[in-house]
């Protein structure tokens, strides 16, 4: 990991509230991994104090990618950065997916459930995994705020949706689109990675665990520090309390206790 | 010009008087990969305790104008972990290690943690954390009460030769008072000054932002408070202050200096810039040449009235 200073060379809005920054960031694209991420200065001054974590959304050659909901404070002043500022970057940031089983030769599916924002991660390991049988499930409240729906197309993946509306798609929680796809998959050849809010990560826990699913969940806590220090971002597992930002972000679901 | 950063704490020399807080440094093995640890003029571990201890729930911290809180609740492995797992990577930097720790219910914990740490060399000081504020069932802190910190520090002060510092909390009324007390007790040093007490609200939820409802405060907004007792207990006591609280940049670094600490602590800002400690030490050195100091000693209490 490093600490130093990018360059933003495009940073727009690419739907409703949703901003998609790209940073010439040659050190950190050299070594990022799918489910990492980076912890940005996003003010010279003291607002905001903190730095902010984000996924890193894609990386391509020496560009770093990330997507984010304006929101808060941070984000506010994030969108407000041009073109051509530099930011201080500390990443890449946490362990990671494993998707190693996926891509051997024996070929597994590979089911990512992103609810929200939560394609942000996946969209970058959906590029990493080679194996073809791919499915991603996008969850979010209406059709404006699907995200991504042809980036994962692009990247090889069956896309289907889900909103709470019914405005597109499968009509009511990304969860029970899952559930309704469970039964034509073999389970025991299927791995699925999702990342998302806290209560879709639980349900998803739960039901990969009563159908022996593999599944993989990228976490969410207040970040002070990133790297381990503060001891802030814990989360409740069957070893304890363990750090998102170096033990995780990325748990395997069963290790979690909600 | 040669400048002279150095100060001596107790028995302890450091090269340079910038040393990093405890608990924002975890156990500097986290730094590695963004300074050089051997730079740093001491470095001050994550709290331990005799016992390992997991801490508080989750959430710990958040964000407030110009700092955070946090409430940690003193998660460490307890000393034995920590003298296997942590203490030979610190080891082999050279610089001076100082264990900070603090007691969970029986003051004669402290008493078994000192004895235990006389053997260990690679161990140069100890710093007893008698004011943090985020220990479940802890009502009222050691460093609150003068009487209860002039014990705590003799009970140790006799078990150990080894440098003693002695780190305060400004959640009290006089704080040259109980500065006083541990100078009395055989204190070294003392360490000013610990997280104040404070909470924040989640407004759309009514609920504290905290998961133990208060948590302690840091960062540039408790500067002010910092440097304030920095002075008062300065005027107070003949033994060196390692002064702390909101210190971001050399500038903010200098006011504590300028108010009476022989060596100050990073806190907070390493988890904002890893290399602010490493950035203070040359701006120091910028500063003492360009004002035709030769020693950073002369600075401290050098505050005009």
């Amino acid at each position: 990991m490093v600490q130093i200073k990018n360059k933003i060379i495009y940073n727009e809005k690419f739907k409703g509230n949703y901003w998609h920054c790209i940073f010439e960031a040659p050190l950190i694209a050299k070594i990022a991994k799918p489910g990492q991420f980076v912890n940005i200065k996003l003010s010279d001054g003291l607002k905001p104090f903190l730095r902010r974590p984000f996924s890193i959304h894609n990386i391509s050659g020496s560009k770093l990618e990330i997507l984010y909901e304006v929101l808060g404070e941070g984000t506010k002043i994030l969108a407000g950065r041009k073109k051509g500022e530099y930011l201080d970057i500390i990443g890449p940031l946490g362990n990671g997916f494993d998707y190693r089983r996926v891509d051997k030769p024996s070929g597994q599916k590979t089911i990512l459930v992103a609810g929200g924002i939560g394609v942000a991660p996946l969209l970058f390991l959906s590029e990493k995994i080679k194996a073809k049988d791919k499915i991603v499930l996008i969850g979010a409240k209406t059709k404006k705020q699907v995200l991504c729906e042809k980036e994962f197309k692009n990247s090889g993946c069956d896309v289907k949706i889900a909103t709470d509306d019914g405005s597109v798609g499968f009509k009511g929680r990304v969860t029970d689109l899952l559930k309704s796809i469970l039964p034509a998959l073999d389970h025991r050849l299927s791995i699925l990675y999702a990342c998302g809010p806290n209560p879709m990560l639980k349900a998803l826990s739960d039901i990969t665990q009563k159908n022996n699913l593999p599944a993989q969940v990228s976490m969410e806590e207040h970040m002070s520090c990133g790297i381990g220090a503060c001891l802030g971002c814990v989360v409740k597992t069957k070893n304890g309390l363990e750090r998102v930002c170096k033990e995780g972000p990325v748990f395997n679901a069963k290790h979690l206790i909600w | 010009m040669s400048i002279n950063l150095s100060v001596k704490i107790g028995k302890l020399k450091l090269k340079n008087p910038v040393m990093v807080a405890s608990g924002t440094f975890g156990y500097a093995e986290e730094f590695k990969d963004f300074i050089n640890l051997k730079e740093l003029g001491a470095i001050v571990t994550k709290t331990i305790t005799l016992n390992p201890r997991q801490g508080n729930l989750p959430p710990r911290t958040c964000e407030t104008p110009a700092g955070m809180l946090n409430s940690i609740g003193l998660e460490n492995p307890g000393l034995e972990l920590f003298l296997k797992d942590k203490l030979p990577f610190l080891k082999k930097l050279g610089i001076p290690v100082i264990i900070s720790i603090a007691l969970e219910d029986d003051p004669r914990e402290f008493v078994e943690l000192a004895k235990r740490i006389n053997k260990i060399n690679a161990l140069s000081a100890l710093e007893l954390n008698i004011s943090c504020p985020n220990v479940a069932g802890q009502k009222t802190l050691i460093s609150q009460d003068p009487k209860a910190t002039y014990q705590t520090v003799s009970s140790v002060r006799k078990i150990t030769s080894k440098t003693l510092i002695t780190k305060l909390s400004p959640n009290i009324t006089c704080i040259s008072e109980i500065a006083q007390a541990a100078e009395a007790a055989g204190s070294d040093a003392v360490s000013l000054i610990n997280t104040l007490s404070g909470m924040s609200i989640d407004l759309a939820r009514r609920k504290p932002k905290l998961a133990a409802i208060t948590g302690g405060l840091s960062g540039p907004a408790i500067r002010p408070v910092a440097l304030k007792m920095v002075w008062e207990a300065y005027n107070k006591i003949k033994i060196p202050i390692i002064g702390m609280g909101g210190i971001i940049d050399t500038l903010s670094a200098l006011e504590f200096f300028i108010a009476g600490a022989t060596a100050v602590s990073v806190g907070t800002v390493n988890f904002i810039n890893p290399k602010a400690g490493v950035e203070i030490i040359s701006g120091l050195k910028e500063y003492l040449e360009r004002n035709k100091i030769n020693r950073i000693g002369k600075l401290t209490g050098n505050l005009k009235i």
